[in-house]
């Protein structure tokens, strides 16, 4: 049986990790509320930049861009957003479940499979598996802004020009609420430019638009555009989402040190009742031996 | 007086959204004006200044480069960065200006273009705010 000093011991250890764990939960809420307001902040936006391509395709005149294209696959690559650091729950080994199940699914249909890690943790996982990695980026933790997901989205479109894969799909956790987040797979390329979400009835069918310098000019930017916007949007998703997850994560832990403590309490009130009484008997035998 | 509805949206957040009376812009093909009931329109903008009437007051941007689409519903500006004049942090744009400078004077610049459109930024930041402060 444990002895007294152990089991304080045991309770001073516990009591120090549930301070650095509540410590944890408070930061990564910080945290969550900033990425949170920067995904409300790039919402607008994105609803814009899809209702403006959805009208320019509308318009006709889509000399077909180079991203639009559609090739019959052969190599499809795999965008895996994962976190740079852990303790986060169940956050990565759930992305990184759905991505190597839809890796497999893709492998079913004999296609080849280019993967291309975003953070640390996705990185490790292929590594120690020895999988090869075509791209691989990592340190984003508290980094992720607008100019990253150029830098990821440009490396993607120019490969997917080259023809190193004619598929592209992004494998990132959505953010749905505090509680719960999705693993989503989403087609990037080759871009669907049309079908935007609901349109409104009152607009009149076709828009004879004037552009400037031209629809194939404007068609060159805006796409590119809109990727790095697809991007963008899995970059913080992936990163609210993250800081959601070790929140809640971290009350667990928090709840279930306190419940240890509380154990251990009871156990080491129980041996140090144990103890007195056991030197009472001690006492009160010797007084009666004394008292003969 | 017909208004027209002039929306400025960036990848962070919206600058502005509003009824104006008129919105002039600096398009890639050079500078337009909008009122309300333009016929439908989409280009490219370049960097530089936007100026929205609105109540007969002038409210002044700094917008870079994006696009911009009008139609029945009213003026979309989608830009990189857009800000408005009252909130242009002059003293940085200037330190940009002057970093841009320096590295446009190196001949072994390699990032000659990022350079450049950093000059141009920060030059028409510096403009759209003394514009802003002179009218």
């Amino acid at each position: 049986m444990a002895t007294l000093r152990d089991i304080k011991r045991r309770i001073k250890a516990v009591k120090n990790t549930s301070q650095i764990t509540k410590a944890m939960k408070m930061v990564a809420a910080a945290k969550l509320r900033k990425a949170q307001g920067r995904m409300l902040e790039l919402r607008p936006y994105s609803d814009k930049i899809y209702e403006v391509l959805g009208n320019l395709s509308k318009a006709g005149d889509s000399e077909a861009h180079p991203l639009l294209l559609k090739r019959h696959p052969k190599t499809v690559e795999v965008v895996v957003f994962t976190s740079d650091r852990g303790l986060c729950g169940a956050f990565n080994s759930n992305i990184i479940k759905a991505a190597v199940s839809f890796v497999r699914e893709l492998k079913a249909k004999e296609l080849q499979v280019s993967i291309n890690a975003v953070g640390r943790k996705a990185r490790d996982y292929y590594k120690r598996r020895d999988i090869a990695l075509r791209q691989v980026l990592t340190g984003i933790s508290g980094k992720v802004n607008y100019q990253l997901a150029r830098t990821i989205a440009g490396d993607i479109m120019e490969n997917y020009t080259a023809e190193t894969f004619d598929e592209v799909y992004l494998v990132y956790n959505e953010f749905k609420n505090v509680v719960s987040q999705q693993v989503k797979v989403v087609k990037l390329l080759p871009f669907e430019a049309g079908a935007p979400a609901a349109e409104p009835a009152a607009q009149p069918e076709t828009v004879d638009y004037i552009f400037e310098p031209s629809a194939a000019g404007l068609y060159r930017v805006i796409i590119p555009k809109a990727v790095e916007i697809k991007v963008f949007r899995a970059l913080l998703e992936s990163q609210t989402s993250e800081e959601a997850s070790r929140m809640t994560a971290m009350e667990n832990a928090s709840k279930n040190a306190e419940e240890m403590i509380q154990n251990m309490t009871l156990v080491a009130n129980k041996v140090r009742q144990a103890t007195i009484t056991r030197e009472l008997m001690d006492i009160v035998g010797g007084v009666e031996a004394l008292k003969k | 007086m017909d208004k027209l509805k002039l929306e400025i949206v960036t990848p962070r957040g919206a600058v502005f959204s509003g009824e104006v009376e008129e919105v002039h812009a600096s398009g890639s093909e050079g500078d337009f004006g909008v009122l309300p009931g333009h016929a439908p329109l989409m280009t490219m903008l370049r960097v530089g200044a936007l100026v929205a009437r609105a109540d007969g007051k002038p409210n002044y941007f700094f917008v870079g480069s994006g696009f911009a689409e009008v139609s029945w519903k009213g003026m979309i500006i989608l830009a990189d960065s857009a800000e408005r004049a009252e909130d242009i942090d002059v003293a940085r744009a200037m330190a940009a200006k002057q970093r841009a400078e320096e590295r446009l004077a190196k001949i072994e610049n390699l990032d000659f273009v990022r350079a450049q459109s950093a000059l141009e930024r920060a030059v028409a930041r510096i403009r759209v705010a003394e514009e802003h402060a002179h009218r």
